[in-house]
């Protein structure tokens, strides 16, 4: 009995180092969404000014399964995984959402025409409050959004090629069967 | 060539590393003088390479020698010198040779003025610690090479991070370290002492002032820091209970745990196993903190070193040394035989009381650093763990300390009288709710526990005053024998005494500040005027500066009071061009009953500045109760009994002073 | 230390200057002091440890106006804070609530604390029994073996 007191500092330190070991192969920097199972907050976003797209709102997020991208043109980020945001919009699976955050529209308009504008409806959130009230804390994120309109899933960071094809794909399928 | 150099230096130092390790143990075991011989010149054989490879590094610095990765990326040739210097330092590769040239230091200073240390125990203190030199010199080496070079050179350097240009924080890492790894001193030993199977009144000895010095330096590094947090982040706090704090916190908490369990096993011949195990524990911390820190395992973004390689190899090393040294002790600590009995009312018991208090401190400062990332790791979502649970713990266990800190030196050894105690504790009683009293009168809206706060600190300073009267029998006998036994004090009891003081001097600081602080954040013009408790701020303007490789919006605040000029505050914005950042350099007039605290932020279109003033009550407290603890510290250390080396330092001094061969 | 820290707050584009700025302060000093108090205990989400009180990122401002307005609104404290969480989550709670996730946190420093005053009740009544015991413990093989070694050394 007295023996066994004498090797608890070390089974404390054998837990210690198994969560340890687990912690590497996490990312503290990554926040799980609050909304996930909710239904998408109800916001009316604008078009971006100038632009040709219409802006959308909550009501249109339901029938299909859809996918939200927040984008900036500020955000280095977006510019990388934008051809993955394309082939997926290509992909005719969802319907691609853009939501541009906080960004200029003139800078958004021409970020779009050099890379191209893959996004069914583009809402202008100039000052955050849509992105807020999703849930928003870095850009890029993507949502993916089932057909009754509940968030399904959030992707924190740039997509790749990855992530693309073995998170949001699945369960872009999953949902619309 | 010199980067050349220096990295095969490192290489040596690793080969001689491996020796040091492994001959002097064998040795040790078998009972040969010779082998046992080897550890004393290759620790310092083992010295003066690190050090050889740190100056390799620190030329690279000093001439920006960019064909460096490690020069390119951290460096540039516009800065100023002490920030090149200081540069070698403020990034991984840099600080982890910082830190092995350190532990290779302390192991050099055991070989150098150990010489009376029982051969067999030196033998293996000096293998202990060329162990933990290979795990770091072996990271080093395999994932962290600062000496990389790069095949073209850049034309300059990335420059480093701004913040860290500052002369607080070009110190606080060196300080910072030689606490950390001055607790190897203490953990080798504790390792020694359990292959021996031996801890008595000696080893405590021996152990007592390497750990007194690596608690002073880390003292001294953590002030730094948070003296640099202060003045540099620019919203007037101190502390933040962030993970990278807490993992310099941890083993403080745990040393100061360790300073006091070793009195006990030095005067009272008990409690030896526990002491080892705090030993233990104080350095596992340090080598926690670093893991923390570099593998990203709490802070991805900050990541000093984001690979995850470093992280893996850094955990083995956790495992190897930490979960190798509890090992160790589990099957070795129980065959440690306790010596003097002792009553829970004594000196013992206060000193355990204190174990106990420190220990559980350390603990809760461990879960609530690592809950998050249970929490995470069992699938349970994401918290964050903030000040307020830090600080919903820590007072609840700070005020019985204190208060019990005032107490614990009056009680004698093996048995105590508390009631005597405390009766010589009336003075302290009085003073402390006359400090209540008057605190509330003067503050008007003090909270409970400020009050409290400042009462606690009273009466530990008071205490501990009485305590030394006491001692000296002050107003009992005449005023020269009271003035003789004073000078003829020992030394370490007036460590005690000076430390604990100085402590009391803190908490009055910290409670003070937090409690009564006075912030005004409005927009100036120039010529405005702010009163802030009672001071008034008259804004003069800013006009524009430029300093060695930074430009910077000056401004200017005359601070008065009742109509009498105090003080003028400079406080900068300042922009580096080569890192594109900006910092603020708040404008501190420190007094003795508070700071004024000036900082100057944006300029708005109608040539009004962003101004943030505070008056920040006792803050400069905080540091000088930090500094007066260190103070108690190094006379401690001046104490005749931990310098039972001496002499025999002074017969070799005299004798030429041969050093063995170092190549 | 906080070197490490710095990189953080810089790489997410903070200037280290402060966060609330004058421009946001709600004039009624009461609902000011009401809105200090809930953002010291909301955590920046793109800071590392920080309050969107301490930050000055673009979210944590935005988070403090949305504060000041839910306060000019009419809303509790409480009712402000539950805005928030309900966007993102326990995360932002620089206290942590205590609730199921965070009984191990909280108990936790009470259970350790317990536990070390036992353990020191228990050494104390051990040792208080092997002292004032009238026939001391009998030896362990290992003593036994210590002692025999001892007297064999002594005999020498």
């Amino acid at each position: 009995m007295r023996r066994l007191f004498f090797f608890m500092p070390l089974a404390v330190f054998a837990v210690l180092a198994v969560y340890f070991a687990l912690g590497l192969g996490m990312d503290p920097k990554i926040i799980p969404s609050a909304l996930i199972d909710k239904p998408v907050p109800q916001f009316t976003l604008p078009p971006i000014d100038g632009g040709a797209k219409q802006g959308f709102s909550d009501a249109e997020l339901k029938g299909r399964v859809s996918v939200i991208n927040v984008f900036a043109s500020w955000c280095i980020p977006c510019k990388a995984e934008h051809p993955l945001i394309t082939r997926l919009a290509g992909m005719g699976v969802a319907t691609v959402y853009g939501l541009n955050y906080k960004d200029e529209a003139a800078d958004a308009l021409k970020w779009l025409t050099n890379l191209g504008d893959p996004y069914h409806r583009i809402g202008a959130d100039r000052d955050g409050r849509v992105g807020i009230d999703w849930g928003v804390y870095g850009v890029p994120e993507t949502f993916v959004v089932d057909a009754q309109g509940r968030i399904h899933h959030k992707h924190v960071g740039p997509l790749t090629q990855k992530s693309l094809e073995g998170e949001l794909l699945p369960i872009i399928r999953t949902l619309s069967q | 060539m010199i980067p050349e150099l220096g990295h095969f230096a490192l290489i040596l130092a690793l080969s001689v590393a491996l020796i040091q390790a492994v001959v002097p143990l064998v040795g040790a075991q078998r009972g040969d003088a010779q082998w046992m011989a080897v550890a004393r010149p290759a620790a310092l054989v083992q010295f003066v390479l690190v050090a050889i490879a740190f100056a390799c590094l620190t030329q690279a610095y000093v001439t920006s020698d960019f064909s460096v990765l490690n020069v390119a990326r951290n460096s540039h040739s516009a800065k100023p010198m002490l920030y090149k210097i200081s540069g070698v330092w403020a990034n991984h590769e840099g600080s982890m040779l910082l830190w092995v040239l350190i532990l290779a230091l302390f192991g050099s200073a055991v070989a150098a003025f150990g010489r009376n240390l029982p051969q067999a125990l030196g033998a293996r203190v000096l293998s202990v610690q060329a162990m933990i030199g290979i795990g770091f010199l072996a990271f080093i080496l395999f994932t962290s090479n600062p000496f990389e070079r790069l095949l073209v050179a850049p034309a300059d350097g990335r420059g480093l991070n701004p913040l860290l240009q500052d002369p607080g924080l070009a110190f606080h890492p060196p300080f910072l370290y030689l606490g950390y790894v001055g607790f190897s001193m203490a953990f080798s030993f504790a390792i020694a002492a359990l292959i021996e199977g031996r801890v008595d009144a000696t080893w405590a000895r021996w152990v007592r002032p390497w750990t007194l010095a690596a608690w002073s330096f880390l003292t001294v590094g953590i002030g730094l820091g948070s003296w640099w947090a202060y003045y540099e982040l620019g919203w007037g706090g101190w502390w933040f209970w962030d993970p990278v704090e807490n993992a310099s916190f941890m083993p403080w908490l745990a040393g100061t745990a360790l300073l006091h369990s070793s009195v006990v096993v030095e005067k009272r011949d008990t409690l030896k196993g526990w002491t080892v195990f705090l030993a233990i524990v104080a350095f596992s911390l340090s080598l926690l903190g670093t893991f923390l820190v570099r593998s990203g395992v709490l802070t991805s973004v900050h990541t000093f070193a984001a690979d995850p390689a470093r992280g893996v190899f850094i955990l083995a090393l956790l495992i190897i040394v930490i979960g190798g040294s509890l090992a160790l002790f589990a099957v070795r600590a129980p065959a440690l035989r306790a010596g003097g009995l002792f009553q829970p009312i004594s000196r013992e018991g206060g000193l355990l009381l204190n174990n106990l208090i420190m220990t559980t401190a350390a603990a809760a400062v461990l879960l609530g650093t690592l809950y998050p990332l249970f929490l995470d790791a069992v699938g349970g979502g994401k918290v964050s763990v903030g000040a307020p649970f830090f600080n919903a713990v820590f007072i609840p266990l700070m005020v019985p300390m204190l208060a019990a800190m005032a107490v614990g030196p009056f009680l004698a050894w093996k048995r105590g009288d508390l009631g005597g105690a405390l009766g010589r504790l009336k003075a302290a009683l009085m003073i402390a709710l006359a400090v209540a009293v008057g605190t509330w009168f003067v503050v008007a809206d003090g909270s409970v526990l400020a009050l409290l706060g400042m009462a606690v600190a009273a009466w530990l300073f008071v205490g501990t005053a009485s305590e030394l009267a006491a001692r000296v029998r002050l107003f009992r006998v005449p005023m020269a024998e009271s003035l003789r036994r004073l000078v003829h004090l020992q030394r370490a009891s007036w460590g005690m005494t000076i430390a604990h003081a100085g402590l009391a001097v803190t908490v009055a600081g910290m409670t003070a500040s937090a409690a009564w602080k006075t912030e005004s954040i409005q927009t100036m013009q120039p010529g405005d005027s702010v009163a802030v408790a009672g001071y008034t701020f008259t804004f003069r303007g800013a006009r524009r500066a430029a300093g060695p490789n930074y430009l910077a919006i000056r401004g200017t605040f005359e601070v008065s009071e009742d109509g009498r000029a105090l003080t003028t505050l400079y406080p900068e914005k300042r922009t580096y061009p080569v890192e594109g950042r900006p910092t603020t350099e708040a404008a501190i007039h420190s007094m003795f009953l508070g700071d004024l605290y000036a900082v100057i932020g944006d300029a708005d279109e109608k040539g009004g500045f962003v101004t943030r003033l505070y008056f920040n009550p006792l803050l400069a407290w905080i540091w000088a109760g930090a500094l007066i603890m260190v103070a108690g510290g190094v006379v401690s250390l001046s104490d005749r009994r931990h310098r039972i080396g001496a002499p025999a330092r002074r017969q070799r001094a005299a004798a030429g002073g041969a050093q063995p061969a170092a190549s | 230390m906080r070197a490490a820290f710095v990189l953080v707050l810089l790489l997410m584009a903070a200037t280290p200057a402060g966060a609330v700025l004058p421009d946001e302060m709600l004039a009624d000093p009461v609902l000011e002091a009401r809105a200090r108090d809930i953002s010291k205990n909301l955590r920046c989400l793109v800071c590392q440890n920080q309050s969107i009180d301490d930050s000055d990122a673009g979210l944590a401002r935005d988070l403090r106006v949305i504060v000041r307005e839910r306060l000019v609104a009419g809303d509790s404290d409480s009712a402000v804070v539950d805005f928030v969480v309900d966007r993102y989550g326990d995360f932002v709670l620089l206290n942590p609530p205590f609730k199921a996730t965070t009984y191990v946190l909280w108990i936790g420093p009470v259970v350790i604390g317990t536990f070390g005053l036992l353990a020191v009740v228990v050494f104390f009544r051990r040792r208080h029994a092997t002292a004032s015991g009238e026939a001391p413990a009998p030896l362990s093989d290992e003593e036994k073996k210590r002692l025999d070694a001892l007297i064999e050394d002594r005999s020498e």
